[in-house]
């Protein structure tokens, strides 16, 4: 399977240099840009790991390129995003976030189904990679 | 500026109270000199009055039978501190290009409307008044709603902010459809529908706006199925999906009953129709909030009291109660799809639901400045008659805090409802992607469709089927300053 989440996910993997115009896009809106990793994909795990704190006060795409190059390099075999933080009044939220790498194979979720009262049925997301320890999810490539 | 309309009419005073009936003019409902408080409720009425009616009578009048008055002077007025009760039309205006027609201002106190109630809200403002004989035709134009009765409303459950935060889905519209046909479909087949559309990359499906319990599918069965779909679907993308189970039924009891299974079984949303009434549509508000689900709002009905540039209520001005009122979502037009939708007029609806506060901005047909006061913003839904092939001019239109649903645009694909949908989630990430590279979408958008259609032959396919679909028909709620064709 191919995890879809994020903004284009939809989309062949952007090269970096489509990346990179995304980011300065974003930096142009006086956005923060943060990084962050993850090998558990379920769709609830909201807190990735962060490579650093958001970056504030960046203008030039060249610094978070940086940065993510260090990111990959430290994290093979993990989901990577870049997330774009506003802080306008009345959003002060994320306005873009894109997966800027993903493992090279996806074995996807079990979706876990309990029979209940009447015909209610339980449902339970289970992404099979999580069923080893963390940082030996997903086989890397050398 | 417009030509005002002025005619000194002296105030009332002990004669004002003699038994008969008196001009609304004289029994001071009109006031010219009026400097409307921060704290008042103001009202744009549209007006075309009987021939021969003084258009300053005609909007004391709508002033008077919108708050305190009566056909005949009462004596009982006089118990009361009646000067400050009385609604004051404070100004009227010829409309550009319509001769009968006339916009009256009216200025309202705050303490003549209950805290937090739209119900109490409209019995006056579009109470009685919308029948009055004087008047030929009447139209509800816009409001100002003061930051201090603002406060008074719990305003929308989830708003956009957290709503995208809970999908975890941002920077781009969400894309939904509604499923077709409407009726007659089992549950069963009722899911097949939205598993196929949302695992193709929809983020959403919705009920229509009359499925609610028939002898086809009842309810309970349509939820089972339906989650089924949306969990499943789920863990084929690995992403959170939603359907929008429409809750719609006879009483708040019934409503209630189904809203309760639809959180049992984790629906993260659940729906209503604009017809079962404010009082309901508050009630399931609140609920929405206890709950921490979004809420949808159909808009089913508007079309009978909104469409008409003379008479009934401005699309704008039920824009603003319902974010009063509490909803999440709210259907205000396309512009390029089958249904009524001038740019001008819907950018207006837009920014009514979307801004935290918006200037007055005729060309928009916002008569009035007005401050949210920090209420949660409302995601309005794009939905009728609109395809892959128009996401440029969809994104330029309608921005990015916008659902946009491709009901027939999805489940009519020739390569299936899957194919449908995947189409319209390339097409979509394809135009934004080149937006925030700095592409002009507006005139290169056929072109950025064509190159994504090269890694999407579903894409291909909707463009080649659709290419030539427009409804280009003038509309007719428009606002004052020229009447627009709608684009295609």
């Amino acid at each position: 399977m191919r995890l879809t989440q994020g903004t284009f996910s939809f989309l062949p993997d952007l090269t970096d240099e489509q990346i990179r115009a995304q980011v300065q896009y974003a930096l142009d809106q006086n956005w923060a840009l943060g990084i962050e990793f993850t090998d558990d994909p379920h769709p609830r795990n909201t807190y990735w790991e962060m490579w650093g704190a958001p970056m504030f006060d960046l203008r030039d795409a060249a610094g978070v390129m940086q940065e993510l190059q260090a990111c990959r390099a430290a994290n093979p075999g993990h989901y990577i995003r870049i997330n774009a933080f506003d802080a306008t009044r009345s959003f002060e939220t994320v306005r873009l976030s894109f997966i800027v790498q993903r493992p090279a194979v996806e074995p996807g979720f079990r979706l876990q189904r309990t029979e209940d009262r009447g015909r209610m049925i339980r449902y339970t997301l289970h992404p099979y990679a999580t069923d080893k320890p963390a940082g030996s999810r997903y086989p890397v490539q050398e | 500026m417009n030509d005002t309309v002025s005619k000194v009419v002296p105030g009332p005073g002990r004669s004002r109270y003699t038994p008969g009936v008196i001009p609304y003019a004289k029994m001071g409902y009109w006031d010219a000199d009026y400097v409307p408080k921060d704290t008042d409720i103001l009202a744009l009425f549209r007006i075309t009055p009987q021939e021969g009616v003084d258009p300053i009578e005609a909007a004391a009048a709508v002033a008077g039978e919108s708050s305190t008055a009566t056909w005949t002077v009462v004596w009982t007025d006089r118990l009361t501190a009646c000067d400050s009760y009385r609604g004051r039309a404070y100004r009227v205006e010829k409309v550009p290009g319509s001769p009968d027609q006339y916009f009256a201002y009216v200025a309202y106190d705050l303490a003549l409307f209950e805290p937090g109630s739209i119900a109490n809200l409209t019995a006056s403002i579009i109470g009685n008044v919308f029948g009055f004989k004087p008047l030929k035709a009447l139209r509800l134009e816009d409001m100002r709603l003061p930051v201090a009765y603002v406060k008074t409303f719990q305003g929308p459950a989830t708003g956009i902010v957290v709503e995208r935060e809970r999908l975890d889905k941002f920077g781009r519209p969400l894309l939904g459809a509604t499923v077709k046909p409407k009726l007659g479909l089992s549950g069963k087949n009722y899911g097949r529908v939205v598993f196929e559309a949302l695992k193709g990359g929809l983020d959403f499906v919705k009920d229509d706006e009359n499925i609610n319990s028939q002898p086809f599918m009842h309810w309970r069965d349509r939820f089972l199925y339906t989650m089924e779909a949306v969990n499943s679907a789920a863990a084929h993308t690995g992403e959170v999906k939603g359907h929008y189970l429409n809750v719609t039924a006879a009483t708040m009891e019934d409503m209630y009953e189904r809203a309760d299974f639809a959180r049992d079984l984790g629906s993260c949303i659940v729906m209503i129709d604009l017809v079962i009434g404010y009082t309901a549509i508050q009630s399931m508000a609140k609920w929405a909030r206890a709950n921490d689900m979004i809420l949808h709002l159909h808009r089913a009905g508007h079309s009978t009291y909104t469409r008409q540039k003379s008479h009934g209520i401005s699309f704008r001005v039920i824009s603003k109660w319902m974010r009063l009122a509490g909803v999440d979502h709210i259907h205000a037009g396309t512009v390029v799809g089958k249904l009524e939708g001038d740019p001008a007029t819907v950018a207006g609806f837009y920014d009514v639901l979307r801004e935290p506060s918006s200037p007055a901005n005729p060309a928009r047909g916002l008569f009035f400045e007005q401050d949210w006061a920090g209420l949660r913003k409302v995601m309005p839904v794009a939905s009728g008659g609109i395809h892959a092939g128009q996401m440029h001019q969809l994104l330029t239109y309608l921005g990015e805090d916008v659902v946009l649903q491709f009901g027939g645009g999805t489940i009519g694909h020739p390569m299936g409802i899957q194919a449908g949908a995947t189409a319209n989630r390339v097409a979509l990430e394809a135009m934004v992607l080149a937006r925030n590279e700095g592409r002009d979408i507006w005139n290169e958008g056929p072109e950025i469709l064509a190159a994504a259609a090269k890694h999407c032959q579903p894409l291909r396919a909707a463009l080649d089927t659709w290419k030539d679909v427009t409804y280009q028909y003038a509309s007719t709620d428009t606002v004052d300053v020229v009447a627009t064709a709608t684009a295609s």
